[in-house]
């Protein structure tokens, strides 16, 4: 056998058809190192200064882990409720024909286009105990301006467009058969959602509950009007980065930041891989 | 047809309860936004308006807007352009960085663009040393600004593009176009509805970005202080109706945005249907 | 269980957008029968079926009803009617097992009806090895091909022993290898286990093989329904005729007894005026000289001897649109055919349909020697 390659693999792999694959690469590659890798270097280089002891000391210090537990704890409450909530806005926009259908589906993205500074002193003036919906809830013994409910409801408002936009084009592309075996087979409509509708919209209400939970960790602007940002109570953890950035503390804040920013990350990754699992089960591949 | 949850009952309640929540829920802050805007009246509106601070603010906006939208457009283009035309190694892990904003806090976007080109920083450092200035100035906002709002036309672009395939480019090819008439005659054309959307979220995230501004601004009144900013520092100066009257504008931004996407994706849809 | 249609009709939209998916239908279809509805897309012959299923709701007016035996079932919801349905791309839950697809109805049963879990085990077993997959019990649908995943979808359907089996298109979407298979798998089934079954088709060919009767369909309407045989032979109408297969086209004047077309003449025992003949592929021989009755002459155009027999296709001045004919290959090898060769085509049999009258088929037989 000589070593001498086969005609047809000599020189270069061919051409590419199309042009501008190198002026494409140049610009995408120059602008992600100079705007989303390089400013990461500032905060490693932040934080190697920073010895192991110190750096722990920074992220287990008391109000800091108060401020996991608020923000965590309202993120999750926002995300189980904007699940519900997303679900069946999602189902009643895919499956129902009715007056006003469109103007709804067109407010479903109002929170993501809403700036959140707005959204934030919006729902701020509107909870307030002098507030439209603060006077009508305060009777009833439900304070939500300056509590963590206030920090939920924010949440939930600024992400529940990320469930019903991933529930939305799943539901949509279920064929009537999937709805149609099940009621052959005698199914009643609760057994049929539960057993058989649900379970295909799970990997997309997985996703988006996810996300909308990812978005409410480092949510700011909508919820520090409404948070009363007491600290122990009501602070969240973007707001202890912005209070020792405050006391030139870079290094605290560098700290907490690489929590959040660790937490986030690996959440999204996490959503991910769970997704391309599932997804490799119903569509193919051996399990 | 038979459907599950098709009974005149379960309809009638979950249409009732899904308009019900969106309506308290969205509809209300929507209405109230406007209502404390004009509280006490149009003219009290137009003073808070055109107050020397409020258009000194706004003029920031715009023009921290008007910088960032064309580098979004290049850098979405072209971002798009090489991961759905081309297959080379690297390809998925670009896509998952250009994510990367969308799932940072926006308030650790400002942090490392500050410890990145601050004065303790290592390039802010030297750039201090040579007497530029970019944090608490108007091109750290802009900095961010883009960092922010950079995924949103690759993000429009790239599933398009991706489903349309380049069939089309490579028949531009073969009759002998040159590269830059494939793109202006060929694509542009399949994609600029798309193009448009992502530009106009661009827009709208660009206009109203505030927790990675804020951390950079330092909100110097009329000098770096942008209208999300503004509205602000006048809410905490307990004026309730000259934040509002900041924050329609705002809100009239968005609400633009909702109409442009809702008839863009009208169009979209009545090109399926009559092609 | 039998099968009972009255005046099944069924309309989508009103006004000037209203369109007549079925006209009023009256069908029997006795128990233990296997019945085929034939028709091209749009013939109404789905909508007939997913009216039976429940899936649709008939037109209320004319007092439509169907009736299972002697049970009323116009107004009983599609989960109470007991029927087992078999779809065309088998909508099997796919993130449920095989297993859990096809226990999935005796485990929606009412609590007080429901079979007990080692009841449902030994039932689905019994199925799943009925439809020869007890090896994939524990796969998923997408780890199946077309076929297996059409007999899941049956042994699904079976599994709640309905009386009334409806299949629409169920091979409408495999290979034809594994159509072949399946058909005759069902036919055996349907044999053994003697439930009462209406399937779709748009294939002349699954119709013909596997109904004990077939009913065809065109624009919302039955057209004929007799056995396979029957229908074949003796169509009713043109449509019918027509979609049962191949069909060549003679049309001309005909005068004393002789049809004449440009340089073609063919006996005939028919009155004056201009007439349109219908002939079958097989109903034709080729041979190189004319015959007294008839004078046909063609070019082949093409040769295809692919299958039992050899298709020719034949060109003439006198035809609108080429003739096709089957001839044994045989009679191929002997008469040498190839392309180019001039010929003549005669008739064994021929078929007429005046547009006029909707009467039967007219069907004589014109002797050729």
């Amino acid at each position: 056998m000589s070593t001498r390659a086969l005609p047809f693999a000599i020189g270069r792999t061919p051409k590419r058809v199309l042009p501008g694959f190198g002026l494409s690469l140049g610009i995408s590659l120059t602008f992600v190192s100079l705007v989303l890798l390089l400013p990461m270097t500032g905060l490693f280089g932040q934080l190697a200064g920073l010895s192991l002891a110190e750096y722990w000391a920074i992220i287990s210090d008391g109000r800091v882990v108060a401020s996991y537990t608020v923000t965590i704890g309202a993120a999750a409450v926002a995300a189980l409720v904007n699940a519900a909530f997303g679900l069946l806005l999602a189902w009643v926009l895919v499956r129902y024909e009715f007056p006003g259908k469109r103007l709804l589906d067109a407010l479903m993205d109002l929170p993501f286009a809403l700036p959140t500074a707005v959204a934030g002193i919006t729902l701020a003036t509107l909870y307030a105990s002098n507030g439209w919906m603060g006077r009508l809830l305060e009777p009833l013994g439900l304070e939500v301006a300056y509590t963590w409910v206030g920090i939920a409801l924010a949440m939930a408002f600024t992400s529940i467009p990320f469930v019903v936009r991933t529930v939305q084009p799943v539901l949509e592309d279920l064929p009537a058969e999937v709805d149609e075996a099940a009621l052959t087979l005698g199914a009643s409509d609760a057994t049929a959602f539960r057993r058989v509708i649900l379970p295909h919209l799970w990997p997309a209400l997985v996703t988006g509950t996810g996300l909308a939970f990812v978005r409410s960790l480092g949510e700011f602007g909508a919820i520090i009007f409404i948070a009363g940002n007491m600290p122990y109570e009501t602070e969240i953890t973007a707001l202890m980065i912005f209070v020792r950035l405050q006391e030139y503390d870079y290094a605290g804040a560098s700290a907490i930041a690489s929590v959040v920013l660790f937490v986030s990350l690996a959440l999204l990754l996490a959503i991910n891989v769970w997704q391309g699992r599932f997804i490799k089960r119903l569509h193919g591949g051996r399990g | 047809m038979q459907r599950i949850g098709d009974a005149p009952g379960v309809r009638r309640t979950l249409i009732l309860a899904a308009v019900a929540l969106a309506a308290l829920f969205l509809l209300l802050p929507l209405v109230a936004i406007f209502a404390q805007a004009f509280a006490q009246g149009m003219g009290v509106f137009w003073s808070n308006v055109s107050d020397r601070y409020t258009v000194a603010a706004i003029g920031l906006t715009l023009f921290i807007t008007v910088l960032t939208i064309p580098v979004c457009l290049v850098f979405g283009v072209a971002l798009a352009w090489l991961v759905t035309r081309f297959a080379f190694p690297g390809r998925r892990l670009l896509q998952t960085l250009i994510d990367i904003p969308f799932a940072v806090s926006p308030v650790v976007a400002g942090l490392v663009y500050l410890l990145l080109y601050g004065r303790n920083g290592w390039l802010g450092g030297w750039l201090d040393g040579h007497d530029i200035q970019l944090m608490f100035a108007w091109p750290g906002i802009l900095l961010v600004t883009i960092f922010v709002t950079c995924p949103f036309v690759a993000r429009e672009l790239i599933p398009l593009m991706q489903a349309q395939g380049s069939r089309e480019e490579e028949a531009a090819v073969t009759l002998g176009a040159p590269g830059w008439t494939i793109f202006r005659r060929v694509t542009l054309p399949n994609i600029r509805w798309a193009l448009l959307y992502g530009v106009i979220l661009t827009n709208a995230r660009a206009v109203g970005e505030f927790g990675a501004v804020s951390v950079v601004s330092g909100a110097i009144r009329g000098q770096t202080n942008t209208l999300p900013l503004h509205l602000e520092q006048l809410y905490q100066d307990y004026n309730t109706v000259g934040a509002f009257a900041s924050a329609s504008l705002l809100a009239l931004i968005a609400l633009l945005t909702l109409a442009a996407k809702a008839t863009l994706e009208w169009r979209a849809a009545r090109q399926e249907a009559h092609p | 269980m039998s099968i009972r249609l009255h005046n099944i009709g069924k309309h989508f939209g009103s006004g000037r957008q209203r369109t007549q998916a079925l006209e009023p239908v009256n069908l029997d279809i006795h128990d233990g029968e296997l019945v085929g509805l034939l028709g091209p897309s749009g013939s109404g012959k789905t909508t007939l079926l997913r009216i039976i299923a429940g899936l649709e709701h008939a037109d209320p007016d004319g007092g439509a009803r169907i009736l299972f035996g002697e049970r009323d079932v116009t107004n009983v919801h599609v989960r109470d009617r007991r029927i087992g349905f078999v779809f065309q791309h088998y909508a099997l839950f796919r993130h449920m097992t095989v297993f859990d697809n096809v226990a999935f109805g005796l485990t929606v049963m009412p609590r007080r009806n429901r079979p007990t879990s080692g009841e449902i085990r030994a039932r689905v077993h019994r199925l799943l090895e009925m439809v020869q997959l007890e090896q994939l019990a524990h796969r998923y649908p997408a780890q199946l091909s077309g076929g297996q995943q059409q007999r899941v979808s049956l042994a699904r359907a079976l599994a709640l022993r309905p009386d009334v089996l409806l299949l629409d298109e169920p091979f409408g979407a495999l290979d034809a290898k594994v159509r072949q298979d399946l058909r005759r798998w069902l036919r055996h089934l349907h044999d053994e286990l003697g439930f009462t079954s209406l399937f779709v088709t748009h294939d002349q060919e699954e119709a013909l093989e596997l109904s004990d009767r077939v009913a065809v369909m065109s624009n919302g309407r039955i057209e004929q329904i007799d056995t396979p045989d029957a229908v074949y032979r003796s169509p009713a109408n043109r449509f019918v005729f027509e979609f049962l297969g191949d069909v060549n086209h003679l049309e001309g004047e005909v005068r004393d007894g002789t049809l004449t077309c440009g340089e073609a003449r063919l006996s005939v025992e028919l009155p004056d005026g201009s007439e349109e003949l219908l002939l079958r592929p097989h109903e034709l021989r080729l041979a190189s000289a004319p015959t007294p009755e008839a004078h046909l002459p063609v070019t082949v155009t093409a040769t295809s001897p692919v299958g039992a027999e050899v298709r020719v296709e034949l060109a003439a001045d006198w035809l609108g649109e080429p003739w096709l004919a089957t001839v044994r290959h045989a009679d191929y090898e002997r008469l040498g055919l190839t392309r180019g060769q001039r010929l003549f085509a005669i008739p064994r049999r021929w078929h007429r349909f005046p547009d006029a009258s909707p009467a039967p088929a007219l069907s004589p037989l014109a002797r050729a020697a």
